[in-house]
Order: C-alpha cells, then sequence, then structure tokens
C-alpha cells in the first residue's frame, strides 16, 4: 500500500512518524511545494528576530527521511487529485499513485483585497521564505505597518522590532490577539508591547496603500489617518488551503471534512492539519484549528489508520503558547465562551502582568487563559481532555499554585496512577 | 519501562529528592558545592507538591505517547526508541513552553531567564534515579507498572 502525502509541515511529520509507527515497509511518498524539509514553523519568528539560525529551525534529524523511508519531492506543487485513478498529478507533470492519501497542505494567508496592495513591498508571515523575505528589510526600511493584531501579525512585529524596524500594528477589533485570547490577556500584552515601542492602532484598518513610483510610502486607514512605511506585513489571518480538492468529491466546509480516524468523505483519502476541519474534543463538533498540537497529532492518527491501526483520534484542543517580552502566556479550549452555559472565574492583576482565568461549563473545565504564570498549564489541560469532573476543586483552579495536591485524593490519584 | 511513581502515604517532605536531582545535574556532583558556586544552579526536575501535612514528589512519566515531543517546534524534545526515555536537547529549545502548557503531570521545569525548559532524563541510564535513591524512607519508587 503506497502512502502519499501532500505537504510537509507538523501533520506530515506526524503522519510519516504514525505510519512508521505500523507499518515499517510500505512506500511512502512527500509531496511539497516548499522547497525545504520539515521545519518548525513558527519558528520563523525566531529566525527573523535573530534568535535563531536556519539550521535550527529544522526539527528532525538530517537524515529523518532517509531513515523512514520516505521519499521527499520537494519544491513540487500538487496540482489535483485523481481520485479514480488514484494518484496525484503534479504542477511539473508527473504523477504519483497513491494507495492511501493524506492531504496536510496546511493554511494559506488571507490576504484581503485593498488598494495599492498589488505590487512589490507587500509580505506575509507563515512560510520560511516569508522570513527570508523580511530579512531584506532590516537596513532598508525604517517603519513597518503590520495589519492584524493575531499571533502571526504579533510576532512579525515583534520579530521585526527586534531587528531594529519601527512597526505599527494595525487591528480591526477594539483588542489584540482576540480570537485566541481574551480582552484582560489582550491588554496586559498591548501594554507590554507598548512599553516595548511597538505601536499599536485599534478598531481600524488600513484602507489604501500609498505607493509613490511602485514604492510604498504610506498607509491610510479607515478614518483618514495617514502611517509612513516602507513596507506593510499582512497578516489578518490563515484559511484552508483546500483548492486541491476542488472537483474530487471529497467534501469541505471551512476545511477539508475529516473525521475522527482523520478520513475525508472519501475513504483513502485523509485529511490533517491547519486544511483540516475535525472533530474538537470540547465542541463536540468539527472545526478549523490551526495550531501546531492539532496539526502534529491529527497527522499521527491519520498515519496510524492510513497504517491500518483503526485507532480513532479523541479530537483536539485549541491551545497556544506563547511569550511577548518577557510575559508568558496561555489560552486553551474555549477561551471566550459564546453564551450563558458557562461559568467563568478570573484573578486579574494587570499591575503585576498576572491573569488566571478558567472557563467551565457543567463542572467540567473547558477553558482557561493565563498570563504571567505559566508554569503546569498541562495539569490544567489534562483535567479538560481528561473530562474530569472538578465541581469539588473548581476554588482551586483559580490557584497559580494548582497542581495535584490541589484535587482530592480519590481525583489525584487516579490521574497520578494512569500511564499515558 | 521502569518510572518513577510516589507514594504520598509516606512522603515526609524533605526534599531530598530534589537536591539529589540538582546535583545529579550540576557540573562538580558536589551538593555543597553545586549549592555554593553553581551559577545558575540546575533547576530539580521533579515537582514536590506540598498542602499542610500532605507533600508528594511528581516525575516524569516518560510516556508512551508523550505529548511533549507531538508539541515542540524546535524537535528538542526526543522520545529514545529503545530505552523509552524522553530526553530534552536544551541546546535545541527555544523556550516556546508548549511542553509545559500540554504536559499533563506538569513536570516539566521552566527556566524563563535561559527560556528553556528542564526535564527528567532519569539520570540517564543510571541504574536507579538519584532522586529515587536519595528518598530516605522509599515514597518514591522506580519500578515497572
Amino acid at each position: 500500500m503506497e502512502h502519499v502525502i501532500i505537504g510537509n509541515g507538523a501533520a506530515a511529520i506526524g503522519a510519516v512518524e504514525g505510519i512508521r509507527e505500523i507499518d515499517k515497509a510500505s512506500p511512502v511518498t512527500i509531496v511539497s511545494a516548499e522547497p525545504y524539509r520539515a521545519y518548525g514553523r513558527p519558528l520563523i519568528a525566531n529566525l527573523l528576530s535573530g534568535k535563531i539560525v536556519e539550521a535550527d529551525i529544522y526539527y528532525r534529524a538530517d537524515d529523518f527521511y532517509e531513515a523512514r523511508g520516505v521519499k521527499l519531492l520537494l519544491g513540487e506543487k500538487a496540482a489535483r487529485i485523481d481520485v479514480e485513478k488514484k494518484r496525484v498529478v503534479l504542477e511539473s507533470g508527473k504523477a504519483v499513485s497513491f494507495g492511501r492519501l493524506l492531504i496536510a497542505t496546511g493554511g494559506i494567508p488571507f490576504i484581503p483585497p485593498i488598494k495599492g496592495g498589488e505590487g512589490s513591498s507587500i509580505y506575509t508571515f507563515t512560510t520560511l521564505d516569508d522570513a527570508k523575505n523580511l530579512e531584506a528589510l532590516p537596513g532598508k526600511v525604517e517603519r513597518v505597518v503590520v495589519i492584524g493584531g493575531g499571533l502571526i501579525g504579533l510576532k512579525a512585529a515583534e520579530s521585526l522590532h527586534d531587528r531594529g524596524i519601527k512597526v505599527t500594528v494595525v487591528e480591526l477589533a477594539d483588542r489584540i490577539l482576540s480570537s485566541a485570547f481574551d480582552r484582560e490577556a489582550g491588554d496586559i500584552v498591548e501594554k507590554r508591547l507598548k512599553e516595548i515601542g511597538i505601536e499599536i492602532v485599534l478598531e481600524n484598518s488600513v484602507k489604501e496603500i500609498v505607493r509613490a513610483k511602485g514604492r510604498i510610502k504610506a498607509v491610510i486607514l479607515n478614518n483618514g489617518e495617514q502611517y509612513e512605511c516602507g513596507a506593510v506585513v499582512i497578516a489578518i489571518g490563515v484559511i484552508p488551503n483546500k483548492a486541491i480538492v476542488e472537483g474530487t468529491g471529497i467534501m469541505t466546509n471551512r476545511g477539508i471534512l475529516a473525521d475522527g480516524n482523520m478520513q475525508t468523505s472519501v475513504p483513502g483519502i485523509y485529511a490533517a492539519g491547519d486544511v483540516a476541519e475535525a472533530p474538537d474534543l470540547l465542541l463536540g463538533q468539527k472545526r478549523v484549528a490551526p495550531i501546531w498540537p492539532n496539526a502534529y497529532l491529527q497527522g499521527r492518527y491519520a498515519g496510524l489508520n492510513m497504517a491500518g491501526a483503526k485507532k480513532p483520534y479523541r479530537g483536539g484542543v485549541a491551545m497556544n503558547s506563547i511569550e511577548f517580552y518577557g510575559i508568558p502566556t496561555v489560552s486553551m479550549g474555549i477561551s471566550n465562551p459564546p453564551d450563558e452555559g458557562y461559568v467563568v472565574r478570573a484573578v486579574y492583576e494587570p499591575k503585576k502582568n498576572l491573569y488566571r482565568k478558567i472557563v467551565l461549563k457543567g463542572h467540567r473545565l473547558v477553558g482557561a487563559v493565563l498570563v504571567g504564570q505559566i508554569q503546569r498549564a498541562g495539569v490544567l489541560t489534562g483535567l479538560m481532555t481528561g473530562r474530569t469532573n472538578v465541581e469539588s476543586f473548581e476554588e482551586e483552579l483559580l490557584n497559580g499554585e494548582f497542581g495535584f495536591a490541589s484535587m482530592p485524593p480519590d481525583v489525584r490519584k487516579k490521574i497520578l496512577a494512569e500511564n499515558r | 519501562m521502569k518510572r518513577v511513581y510516589a507514594k504520598e502515604d509516606v512522603c515526609i517532605g524533605c526534599r531530598l529528592c530534589e537536591i539529589a536531582c540538582v546535583v545529579e545535574h550540576s557540573e562538580s556532583k558536589n551538593a555543597i558545592r553545586t549549592y555554593k558556586t553553581e551559577v545558575p544552579r540546575p533547576v530539580a526536575r521533579n515537582v514536590v507538591e506540598e498542602r499542610g501535612p500532605l507533600t508528594f514528589s511528581v516525575n516524569c512519566r516518560h510516556c508512551d505517547e508523550p505529548l511533549c515531543v507531538a508539541v515542540c517546534i524546535a524537535g528538542a524534545m526526543v522520545k529514545d526508541e529503545e530505552s523509552g526515555v524522553v530526553r530534552h536537547n536544551e541546546e535545541k529549545c527555544v523556550g516556546c513552553w508548549s511542553c509545559v502548557m500540554i504536559c499533563p503531570y506538569g513536570v516539566i521545569k521552566m527556566k524563563p531567564a535561559a527560556k528553556k525548559v528542564s526535564k527528567c532524563d532519569l539520570c540517564n541510564g543510571r541504574t536507579m534515579p538519584a532522586c529515587v535513591q536519595a528518598c530516605p524512607n522509599r515514597a518514591i519508587v522506580y519500578e515497572e507498572r
């Protein structure tokens, strides 16, 4: 059974490791549009800021593919999937036959139409090539405007700031980090970024990019204000890179729909990572969750199942760990409860840059936001994914020192007795 | 594989396990020198929890399906296929804290100044991990379960 994987990100690596756990022999081929072996995508920020060098970004051993008998087709973009003939046709004209196929094509930046948005000096920040392109800016460009105050936008802002560029972040919402975090967390991070010298403009958007002789000179915001800059980074969000399944009959919604085995509506074809819309453990429905842990684990389970293990994935939980200039933050699960059916408890000490919020539903922990103190956050993650009833120690969850000693003996002993 | 487990009923909270861990992972391997002169001093890689009379150590379980390895964006966390030990390569670690966010036992220690984490390595092939050996009343054991 020939396994073919389109994509070479965290989901693909998880899949290779999952497949090889079960099946040491079948051929595995990776088709990747990017010309690089697997790299830690979030590390592009560390690279751009100068904290690491390019060699550090490759997170598996040099012989990773070779040692696992994986054929690597780098710089080859998959053009379409022929479901009937079970083959992937590449843009180069080549075709790769598959027995089982994993679509792990990831996400692509969403780029809205903006006047003046066509032309040079417009960047995105999701790939190693993006980081390399942005490398050209220090020394040449004094100011950059980043459109979007989410995780990617802020990491781009931080990296460019670290390289001596003056950065203005323009965010449409009334706070930064609005999707993954909440207002209090956003406020603490906003304050910190401003202290460092990053300018943040809220409730506004870029109406026009002003050019002179083709070169970017400034942006004009919706309220008419003008900000001088020499380049623009667009970081509004990523959308599933699912164009490849058009016309194949593979069902999609926002992303490519995948079941608990990570299989799509077409048997033998799987989807994982940022392109997939797969079961979420807490929501009880499918969602696109473009984060590393989900990508790797979905990929791993796709791989196990492609190799015949019949091991369903329990579903992922959204989670982000990200630090901004010495302030670590974690958000997990449902960080912004959508309705009244949730109980929210929080301790907020903005002067100390401390914040801890927990979200409960039916005495189960379903979400948390931690700022400043994140040590042992995983104990909360464990309660969340374990669907542990926390009724008898709900109050304790707010304590920054929360641990197993804060739980009743029966709960604690049960968790600590398990091996995973 | 053999793992380190705690027996909370017999733990007296002396924290000798922490000291043994720090010394084992020090340059000098000598308790007095480690504590007096080593900067930065290694962190203990277990967590001793304490609440009133209740104390116990929580240690890395070197999971069969380690989530810390799954989420590591830098390839710093690796499960050794032969020994089962989940090893951490501090050189590669970038301090993204993803492993801290996901470890259900909460046993990955943060070193904020260094922007690195530190975790149990089962004392790199020692027959008996230093913490277990140091425990005066066998409140932590190293066994197959």
